[in-house]
Order: structure tokens, then sequence, then C-alpha cells
């Protein structure tokens, strides 16, 4: 198990490398560069002063000697400066991760409670009124726009309602508990809506499909209580591919949160992003980009890990 | 997998006697066609999509008004007989702007997904098919492209592209054909060990006649669902990219456009949120039952009767 571990990870190194190439690409790909934030001052600048500031930049050379560059910067845990604050790359994500970290979790728990106990209710109790409603609206939640759910909730929660806050993460001023869980609330919300339709399907197809299993057969006809059946019996099987889709869907949050932490302006990373993007940060993008990657990859790992781990049919190739 | 056989010549009429009398069999797509009819679901959907893009597509003679016809006597008006959907800032009629732009919605969600059902098949089919370094290399490069975070990708390169409709179109495509790659690519694989295949080889098809004839057909039925679905998702990832501010810009609307210009004023005329994301909504919401349905009407595995 420890081989197949450590042979994913080596398998990982150039899949990082391949990555980090086509994202440094695709970024200096971007007509203009970080001198666009000199001219967007208005005020006159002239052509010397922003070739000098290309060639401090080190934005002159060819493009795969500044690749190396950055390569050899990052291995060393370097990610360069921030073109626009100056501030060490690594500094200034983690100062905002933390905030997107909760809204990622707390979407991610919400999901978690939600869909998971749905979907086996929905299973057990095929054809019932609570399975044909949690069907429809699982339908409903992947074909929503996730922005336009937001906008919804924005619409009636804060602006008919006034329950709770349009945005932000705290207000200023309060930083009691009750405030904070109000500003999650929505965006939370938001990015665990596609999870909750997703996963409760999920569950609900794969608990099915235990059922009508033969060692569930098995411990029927032996006069286990049902309720032990189900839990026991049912439950670990049926959660071996459901946790494999969870490991991998952490993929989507990184998307997921660029929208939502756009629209309910929460002061995270994918704000970050973007604004990144409309400065050009060239630094900031790649650490950023390559930190999203990075988690895909690492949980697909994970995936693969908690699916050899808990299904004992697959053995480590 | 044929096409309906004509009746037996008279010849045979004469010789066996219950030869003239014989039905043509049940073709594959009378299959198909018979098990979706039984989706009520998918087949409403289906109904609703045709309305929706004749309405949409028809918007130049169905439309009251031009979509870029502005009225300035009639701004911020909440929906009301002349303007079924109220107007925007400028006095535009909302419906109009939201058949037309309907228009360009749909044609991006389709194309985007043609273009990369096209793209994913094609490459499935030869990394499935001649497998061994091909395979390993375009497999590797598949997930290269996965791990990296779909929508920020979008956002930088669509950022400093030209934002035209075929531009959206190539962008969206070139990041959605991953899902399709993978599911042919084992279908391929699967399929290209079967007898009938060993036995077109052995009498001496070329590659691409057995792809093209033999494998591919039985890769149909993935292919298909993917690319339906395909579609709701292009829709949706448009509409964000609008919504974003990247992707085709105004006056040209287009459903993921006009709700960014609404949120501005969202709290004071609702009106203009709801109905383009209402609109995403239930297209999308067709195009997945559709998909559904599909996919048991495709499943050979699936009873007919």
């Amino acid at each position: 198990m420890g081989r197949y571990i450590v042979r994913r990870v080596i398998q990982m190194i150039p899949l990082f490398i391949g990555i980090s190439i086509i994202i440094f690409i695709v970024i200096q790909a971007a007509p203009g560069g970080p001198e666009m934030t000199l001219l967007a001052t208005g005020r006159f600048v002239s052509p010397e002063i922003l070739d000098a500031y290309r060639t401090r930049l080190g934005l002159d050379q060819p493009i795969p000697i500044q690749y190396f560059r950055w390569l050899g910067a990052a291995l060393s845990g370097d990610l360069g400066y921030s073109y626009k604050s100056a501030q060490p790359v690594f500094a200034v994500i983690m100062e905002r991760l933390p905030a997107t970290i909760e809204l990622m979790l707390a979407a991610y728990l919400l999901a978690a409670v939600i869909a998971l106990p749905l979907g086996i209710y929905s299973a057990i109790h095929k054809y019932s009124l609570l399975d044909y409603t949690g069907t429809g609206l699982s339908f409903l939640g992947i074909a929503m726009p996730v922005f336009w759910f937001g906008l919804m909730l924005q619409l009636i929660f804060s602006v008919q309602l006034g329950w709770l806050p349009s945005s932000g993460r705290e207000t200023v001023g309060d930083t009691g508990f009750v405030d904070q869980v109000k500003h999650l609330i929505m965006p939370a919300t938001v990015l665990s809506l596609l999870y909750i339709a997703g996963w409760s399907r999920y569950m609900r197809t794969s608990f099915l499909g235990v059922l009508n299993s033969d060692y569930v057969r098995t411990a029927r006809s032996k006069g286990l209580p049902e309720r032990r059946v189900m839990l026991v019996h049912g439950l670990k099987n049926a959660a071996i591919p459901v946790v494999t889709i969870i490991a991998l869907d952490v993929a989507g949050l990184f998307s997921g949160a660029v929208i939502t932490e756009t629209i309910f302006a929460w002061p995270g990373i994918g704000r970050l992003f973007i604004q990144a993007m409309y400065d050009r940060d060239y630094p900031l993008l790649m650490g950023i980009i390559m930190m999203g990657s990075i988690m895909v990859v690492v949980f697909n790992l994970v995936a693969d890990i908690a699916n050899a781990t808990l299904d004992p049919r697959v053995s480590y190739d | 997998m044929t096409s309906s056989t004509p009746a037996p010549p008279s010849s045979t009429a004469a010789v066996l006697p219950g030869a003239a009398t014989l039905r043509p069999p049940r073709t594959q797509t009378k299959i198909v066609w018979a098990k979706f009819r039984r989706h009520k679901a998918a087949v409403v959907s289906a109904v609703v999509l045709l309305i929706l893009m004749i309405l949409c597509y028809g918007a130049p003679w169905i439309a009251p008004y031009e979509f870029d016809q502005i009225d300035l006597r009639n701004v911020r008006k909440p929906p009301s007989a002349i303007h079924l959907m109220g107007t925007d800032d400028l006095g535009r009629d909302e419906l109009t702007r939201l058949l037309y732009g309907g228009r360009i919605s749909l044609t991006v969600g389709i194309s985007a997904a043609l273009f990369a059902t096209v793209i994913g098949a094609v490459l499935g089919a030869i990394s499935g098919y001649y497998g061994g370094n091909v395979d390993n290399g375009l497999m590797r490069f598949t997930e290269i492209i996965i791990a990296i975070p779909t929508l920020p990708l979008l956002i930088i390169i669509s950022s400093y592209t030209k934002a035209s409709v075929a531009v959206i179109i190539l962008v969206i495509g070139i990041l959605s054909w991953m899902g399709t790659a993978r599911i042919v690519r084992a279908s391929v694989h699967s399929t290209k060990r079967q007898d009938f295949v060993l036995g077109a080889r052995m009498i001496g098809c070329t590659d691409r006649m057995i792809i093209t004839r033999h494998v591919l057909p039985n890769v149909m039925g993935p292919i298909i669902v993917g690319a339906t679905l395909g579609v709701g998702a292009a829709i949706i990832v448009e509409s964000s990219l609008s919504f974003l501010g990247l992707g085709i810009s105004p006056p040209t609307p287009t459903w993921g456009n006009m709700l960014q210009d609404s949120q501005a004023t969202m709290a004071s005329r609702p009106w203009l949120t709801i109905f383009p994301g209402l609109a995403i909504l239930i297209t999308v919401l067709c195009v997945n039952f559709m998909g559904e349905g599909l996919h048991d009407s495709l499943d050979p595995t699936v009873r007919s009767n």
C-alpha cells in the first residue's frame, strides 16, 4: 500500500510540471502585461519607462527562460512576488486562503449532511413522495446556474426579507459567532447546491444497488434487525463509490468558489484570482492556479487511496 | 444496425407460403425511439426544447420589438400588457431580448457541445484503438487538462480574446472534451476485443474501416448522451462567463450578459434577473431530462418492451 502511494506521488511530478507549463503559456499569451496597471492610472507613461518596467520584472526574456526561472524558484518554495503589491505571492495567498477554506468546508459539510441521508432515504423508500421530490430537486440543482441561484437567494433573503446580510464575511465591528454564521449561510448554500444534487442521486443509486445484493438478502434472512442490515451491511458498501465521488468533486469547488465569492463579495482566493487577472499579475496567477491544480491532483490521489482502502475487492495494481 | 429489408421477391413468395407477409424487422432506430417514448419526462422535455428553439430562432419574426430598440419613455417598467416581461434601463423590451439572447445561448451551447464531442470522440477512439504509447501520451495530456480548474482557465483565456460567438464556442469546446474522450476510450477498448472486430481484421479491413464501420457505431450511445448533457453544461458555462463580464458583450444579448446587466438593479427591478435565469434553468433542465431518456433508450441492455 505504501509502495502504491509512493508510486502515485512520483507519477504526480511530471503531471505538475505539465500543468505548470500549460498554465504558464496560457497566462503569458495574454496581450499586454502588468505594465497595463501603469497605463491605467491615466497619466502619461513613456515607452522607456514601460520597457524598463518589463525588463526589471524579467518579462523581456524569451518565455522558456522565464518559465525555468519560475520553476527553479518555485521548487525551492519561492513563488515570486506579486506585481501589484510587491508582497511574496505565498504570503498573499495565505492571507486570503482561510476565508475560502471556511467557505469550501462549510459548503462541503452542508452538502454531505443533506445529500447523504437524503439519498439513503430515497433509496429505502423508493417512489415515495420524498423520493420524487428529492430527485426532482436534484435535477433542478444540476440545471440551475450557480450565480443565478446566488442572486435569487440575495433577492429573497437580503432584499425582500432582510434576514441575512447580502455580502462580505463579517459586519464591521461585530465579531460574534452568530454574525459570521449569518454571512456564511448563503454563500455556503450556493456553493453546495450542485453537490447536494449530485451526491444525493449518487448515494441513492449506490444504495439501491446494494439493497438488491446477495449479502443484504443473507443478512435479512439471518434475522438481523432491519436497521442493522441497512446501516452496517448496506451503508458500508454503498458508501464506497460515494466517497470516491466526494473526493473527486473537490476539483469543482475551486471553480464554484470563484463565482460564489464574486457574487457575495467573499474575501477569498476566488476574488483574489479575478483581481489578479485584471492586473495581469502573473506570479500571483501562477501561484493561485498551481495551488488549485495541486489540490485537485492531491484529492484525486485521496480518492484512489480511499477507494483502495475501503473496497476490499480492489487490489493495489 | 441494418436498414429495413425490402419485401421478399415474388419468387420466394411462391415457394414459401408465408413469405409475402414478412414484416420488416425492427430497426435500431425504431427500438431506440420506442424506448424513448416511454420516458414521459424526456419526451415532454424534448417538446419543450423544440418549442423554445422555434421561438428563439424565429425571434426576428415573432418578437414584438427589436432587441436594441430603445424607448426612453418606457424605461424600467415592470411586466405589463405591452411589455410582457418588462423593460430594462434603456427601455428595451425584455421578452425580445430574451428571445434573441436565446438564439446565441442555444447556438453556443449546441455548437460547443458538438465541437467538444467530436474532439473527444476522435481522441478517445484513437487512444482506445491503438493503445500503447499513443494511448499513454493522450491520457497524460487529458489528465493535465482535467487537473487545471476549468473556470479559472476559461476566465483567463476568454479575457484576452475578442469575444465573438465563434471564439466562445471554440474556447468552451477546447476545455470540455475530456469526459467524452475517456468514455469513448473505454468503450473502444472493450469493443476492440470482440470477435466481430477480429473477423473484420482477418478479412483485411483497414484500421480506418474498422474504426468507422464497426467500432464507432457501437460507441454511439455514450457519445450521444455525452453530447446532449454537454449542451446543458456549455450553456451554463457560457452564461457564467458572460455574467463575469467576459463573453459576448452588449448590446448583443445573451442570457448570461442579461443577468450581468441586471445585477446592479436587482433589488428594484427583479424581473430583469428572474427571467433570463429562468430561461437558462428550464433549457438545461429539459436538456438533462432528454439526456436521461436517451441514456436509457440507447442502452441495449435495457429491455425494450
